[in-house]
């Protein structure tokens, strides 16, 4: 479904991200770890189309379509979907009908209709009770006045609602506790499917406890380091990053 | 300019009267006639004027006629313009035809005990009680308060006895048609101790048309008074238009002024309030949405004269195409005005290359316990947010589009009633692009 | 009156601390202007011939002008025939040629004011040139600055030794058309101090100038020129003071930098001109220019000032931004008291693409005094990605005072971002008590959070000049509370 081939990406002339390799089936779970600064971040962005990067060599493949060619809209349209690490608040538009737009947008290109204000009222609604989410919180502007963990959850949210092939979750886990985790992992697990691709972006392990990956890939210096199954994470959080690249480094 | 005011002066205080409202009663007369002088004293305000340093009115003074019109309105030929009014029985309807007031149009309906809705011309003509001390004043804001005052053609008298509630909105509308005329609306607005109400002033040219407009409205809040005033200026696309809302408000009132300026070639608003009395809140909104060779012009002040008020101005710009806006906001705290609470905000969008923003918020203070703040911004779309909404699937143009009403909305949906909310929300759509898919979606 | 404000009414009565006056033989031309005084002054300086032109232009320009109104002050009206606009102290024949030959109560004046001009006492990293009244008295560290070919001399030994630099930068800034009170300047300004400093050189160590108003009856009109040429850096430091008359004196000077490709010129200021007494009687009127110009692209100048002297303030220093990247600053602290009254800012005109303009002001205003922010952002239609941000704050101290915030923006350009924030507050009761409770006395508490009030601006202040702003600070408003 992904296919990143030796991708090399710059930020006003620095070097972030230098030779990645990535493949990512439907219907797997990856986890990309990584310390601060290590180029996880960066990797999730570029792919859902934000500028100011300069790819300088490389390719991304996603559906047999060249992805770097797309604008972030047509990405999005063809199943890309980003949780932002800080999702940003757009004052005077309502979550409504912010949701509702892209919904629609996404739906045209798909084929299917666009839906009317009933139909989408229910949809929303059955999943902001499953992810505990106030439906108060569709008629505020959208993020505006959200503390930190309703601003995650609307993210899963907006996942949910516009069912990505391809999801990205960009530390969707911090800021929140311990409740508000389990609720954003069901939400993610939900999603789940033989068709779906989830990519996890996190520093910590603690969200794979209840997102269990297929692959963890190791970030750093703009390399993955170190590829394995979920038992990869279990083994950073014990010895952490330091770990792994001092054995980088030896070999 | 000089010739010319002298001029028309002469035709002015020869002619003019005798088709104007109130030319039967000596009082009337003479307040228009000092009116006039002052106006032809002073003359058309210069740039070099620092209140007028951003705005030129020399294309108003190059009219070849200040005079207003003396054609009665034609309903029949008019009337299709306004089946997209509110509904007649949701409001108090007073419709005015190139300044005159159209009866046939308009649809008062049923008012509470206490409540008076009048033409002022109707008042003047019949000689009738009217509050003089407010039509004549000796010392106006601008030197076009003046000229309305010399040739007031009609306008909206509105009073209510204290504890009068008006549940259903005063809905002024005034229209232009297309003959270029000038045209002089002088609204009085008396509320009672304790009485509410709600006005929309609606000003509507069409397209072509290349009138003159120069309003004056006078809003006097008696203790615990409540008045929202809600301004839509939607002139045809070479009217100018100048007006004056100034209000004065007793202990415990609450103002509450929206302006929106859509339409018109040039617009030049100076709205004013005067917190007179303890514990009053008064807050001004406003909205600039232009583009084309359009300017509009917002001068505000609000002067805080007693402790314990409070005020709020938030005032937002859109500026496109070849555009130019302008705000400049005074708020001034005097000596006796203890625990002011005063706060006011400008922020502009800046679409285009040949637009221009001039702002100028400011700040008097003369009294020690006080919080005060006010910020300006000038600044465009944040890549951010557009990124954001792009990556969910929404294409460059309605991501635009949608931030752009986004930032627009903040100010609307401060318009308490809810149908004129939705009326400038569609306004405003109809300027952007993909507005129309918006508007469905909401 | 609640506690506060009594304690805050006893805190700001202070006295002024320069309020001597030297006596000297002084070489003082009659009070009045016209063309003959003119040509007198250029005569006394030895001046070339279009140094007599350019003063000539633009005394018959100044006769065309009336003074400006828009400021928020408000004087009697300037009797400019009053005034006499030359003042020398007599020693030597044209001006010392060397320390030793200035009088010695001139240096005792000087030490007094705690400038010590003997080289041997001085800090070390400071030159100063010191101008009393209208002429420069001493100028240190020349030789040691000479050596890296930067000129740090008078004004008129400038117009002496290298009139071709002054030819070319006089007037490039601000032109003798400039405004009413800089074409007076222009015409009968009788020195100041000149620094060129070459390419590609940093001079090694903070120059300073010394302002002192001494003479009766005079107006003080210096004139102030620094070039940073390609690549240089220089910081400035300004002061001045002027003895208690009950007159009030007039003080106009012009100040012009020029910073050239890569150039940065930081020029700070500490005002303590006589301010007048606490019932508004005497003290000097300041309007003073002050404008650089940031020629070169990657340029940078910053201003910052510490007023607290003077019956009037009228003053805004400016910065161009003509080269692409460069950066102007202006970091200010005004404080007025008793009757004073400030009207000061900035203008930063964004012409270069990808400027940066940072604003910071803070006005304190006690007493019954006025205190004006002023300022204009202009974004002209070429300066593409242009930045500002300005912060604006007032304190005030009592219920008598005023503080006024006036800014303008006009912005041409779509691509430009401006920010203006603005807030006006007071010391609260709970502030001061918050910090008794812990033990505080209320007048140190006050200076405490007056200084934290200030404290960003002060950051931009070179050392010695921030110890002696926050002092001057603490001086203002001290006193005890009964």
């Amino acid at each position: 479904m992904l296919s990143v081939k030796n991708l090399h990406v710059a930020v006003e002339g620095k070097e972030i991200l230098r030779g990645i390799d990535l493949d990512v089936r439907p219907g797997e779970v990856h986890a990309i770890m990584g310390p601060n600064g290590s180029g996880k971040s960066t990797l999730a962005q570029l792919l859902a189309g934000r500028e100011g990067y300069q790819v300088t060599a490389g390719s991304v493949r996603y559906l047999d379509m060249d992805m770097l060619a797309m604008p972030p809209e047509e990405r999005a349209r063809a199943g890309v979907f980003l949780a932002f690490q800080y999702p940003v608040e757009i004052p005077g538009v309502s979550n409504a009908l912010f949701l509702k737009t892209a919904l629609n947008s996404i739906r045209k290109q798909r084929g299917l209709p666009e839906l009317d204000a009933m139909d989408f009222l229910t949809l929303v609604r059955d999943k902001m009770k499953l992810l505990g989410m106030d439906e108060k919180l569709l008629q505020r502007a959208v993020n505006e006045g959200f503390s930190g963990g309703e601003k995650k959850r609307n993210e899963i949210l907006q996942m949910a609602v516009l069912e990505p092939s391809l999801a990205m979750l960009d530390e969707t886990d911090s800021g929140l506790d311990i409740d508000a985790l389990k609720l954003v992992a069901d939400g993610v697990n939900r999603m789940r499917n033989a068709e779906r691709a989830i990519v996890l972006v996190t520093h910590y392990q603690r969200l794979l406890e209840f997102i269990v990956p297929d692959v963890v890939h190791v970030l750093s210096q703009g390399r993955i380091v170190k590829s394995g199954g979920a038992e990869l994470a279990v083994e950073l959080e014990q010895y952490g990053y330091g770990w792994l690249e001092n054995e980088v480094q030896v070999s | 300019m000089n010739a010319q005011i002298e001029s028309w002066e002469k035709m002015a205080l020869e002619r003019v009267p005798q088709y104007l409202a109130g030319h039967g009663l000596p009082w009337v007369t003479r307040a228009r006639q000092s009116a006039f002088e002052r106006f032809v004293a002073h003359g058309f305000p210069t740039r070099r004027e620092e209140e007028w340093k951003y705005t030129d009115v020399a294309a108003i003074a190059k009219r070849t006629s200040l005079a207003p019109d003396n054609i009665p309105p034609d309903p029949a030929s008019e009337a299709a313009l306004f089946a997209w009014t509110l509904a007649q029985e949701s409001t108090h309807l007073l419709v005015f035809v190139n300044g005159h007031l159209s009866t046939e149009l308009s649809a008062l309906g049923e008012l509470p005990t206490g409540a008076r809705l009048e033409s002022l011309a109707d008042l003047m003509d019949s000689n009738a009680d009217l509050p003089q001390a407010l039509f004549d004043q000796q010392h106006e804001h601008t030197v076009f308060a003046a000229l309305n005052t010399a040739l007031t053609t009609d306008g909206t008298v509105l009073r209510l006895a204290p504890g009068v509630v008006l549940e259903k909105p005063v809905y002024l509308l005034f229209v232009a048609s297309g003959h270029g005329t000038a045209i002089y609306p002088r609204n009085i607005f008396v509320l009672g101790e304790g009485a509410h109400a709600t006005v929309i002033e609606h000003y509507f040219g069409m397209l072509e048309a290349h009138n003159f407009t120069d309003a004056v409205t006078q809003i006097s809040l008696a203790a615990g008074a409540g008045l929202q005033h809600c301004k839509l200026l939607q002139e045809g696309k070479d009217a100018f238009h100048v007006a004056g809302i100034h209000a004065e408000q007793a202990a415990g009132s609450r103002f509450a002024s929206h302006s929106f300026a859509l339409g018109g070639r040039l617009a030049r608003n100076d709205i004013t309030s005067r917190l007179n009395g303890a514990e009053c809140q008064c807050s001004f909104d406003g909205l600039y949405l232009l583009d084309g060779r359009q300017h509009a012009d917002h001068h505000t002040r609000i002067d805080h004269l007693a402790p314990s008020c409070t005020s709020r101005e938030h005032y937002r710009g859109i500026l496109d195409g070849e555009s130019h806006g302008v705000f400049s906001g005074k708020v001034v705290v005097h000596p006796l005005a203890a625990k002011t609470d005063a706060h006011q905000s400008n922020r502009n969008l800046l679409l285009s290359r040949q637009a221009e923003i001039d702002t100028k918020p400011q700040l008097e203070i003369f009294a020690d316990d006080v919080k005060c703040t006010h910020g300006a911004t000038v600044g465009q779309l944040d890549d951010d947010s557009l990124f954001y909404l792009r990556s969910r699937g929404i294409d460059a143009e309605s991501a635009r589009s949608l931030l752009i009403y986004g930032f627009a909305n903040d100010i609307i949906g401060r318009v308490e009633a809810p149908e004129m909310r939705a009326r400038i929300e569609h306004l405003v759509l109809d300027r952007l692009p993909q507005g129309d898919q918006i508007k469905e979606l909401l | 009156m609640p506690t506060s404000t009594k304690q805050l009414d006893e805190l700001i009565g202070r006295e002024y601390r320069h309020g001597f006056v030297t006596t000297l033989e002084t070489d003082t031309v009659p009070r009045g202007l016209n063309e003959e005084v003119i040509r007198m002054i250029s005569a006394r300086k030895h001046e070339p011939e279009f140094m007599l032109d350019w003063r000539l232009k633009a005394y018959r320009y100044w006769l065309t002008k009336a003074e400006p109104e828009w400021a928020n002050i408000h004087h009697p009206p300037i009797d400019y025939q009053n005034i006499s606009y030359y003042s020398a102290p007599k020693s030597g024949k044209d001006g010392p040629r060397s320390l030793s030959e200035l009088d010695p109560e001139l240096l005792r004046t000087y030490e007094k004011l705690g400038i010590p001009l003997k080289e041997q006492e001085m800090l070390a990293g400071v030159a100063v040139d010191a101008v009393f009244d209208s002429v420069s008295v001493a100028t240190t560290f020349k030789a040691k600055l000479a050596e890296l070919g930067i000129i740090f001399c008078p004004f008129s030994e400038a117009v002496q030794k290298h009139p071709e630099l002054v030819q070319q930068y006089l007037g490039s800034v601000v032109p003798y058309t400039d405004n009413f009170f800089a074409t007076l300047n222009s015409a009968v300004f009788s020195d100041g101090s000149f620094c060129y400093i070459p390419p590609g050189v940093r001079c090694p160590m903070e120059l300073s100038t010394y302002f002192r108003i001494n003479e009766k009856n005079t107006g003080q009109f210096e004139r102030t020129l620094i070039v940073a040429d390609k690549g240089a850096y220089v910081s400035y430091l300004e002061g001045c003071t002027a003895p208690m008359r009950d007159e009030n004196q007039l003080h106009a000077a012009v100040v012009e930098l020029i910073a050239l490709e890569g150039a940065q010129i930081k020029y700070a200021t500490v005002q303590n001109w006589y301010p007048g007494d606490k019932e508004g009687r005497g003290g000097i009127y300041n309007f003073v220019t002050k404008r650089g110009e940031c020629r070169g692209d990657n340029s940078h100048i910053s201003w910052t000032q510490v007023e607290t002297g003077s019956a009037i303030t009228w003053k805004y220093p400016s910065v161009v931004l003509r080269g692409d990247n460069s950066v102007g600053e202006f970091y200010s602290v005004a404080l007025t008291n008793h009757y004073q009254q400030a009207d000061t800012g900035t203008k930063m005109t964004h012409i270069g693409r990808n400027t940066r303009s940072t604003v910071l002001s803070k006005g304190i205003s006690a007493g019954r005094g006025q205190n004006t922010y002023r300022g204009l952002i202009k974004v002209l239609p070429g300066a593409e990605d242009a930045r500002n941000y300005t912060q604006c704050d007032s304190l005030l101290l009592g219920d008598r005072c005023g503080a006024h915030t006036v800014p303008y923006i006009e912005v041409k350009n779509p691509s430009a971002k401006v920010e203006h924030e603005a807030s006006t507050s007071r010391i609260g009761e709970d502030q001061l008590f918050y910090c008794t409770q812990r033990g505080i006395a209320p007048e140190e508490a006050v200076s405490m959070i007056v200084s934290g009030f200030c404290k960003a601006v002060f950051q931009n202040l070179p050392m010695e000049f921030a110890v002696e702003a926050q002092k001057l600070l603490g001086v203002s408003l001290e006193g005890s509370t009964g």
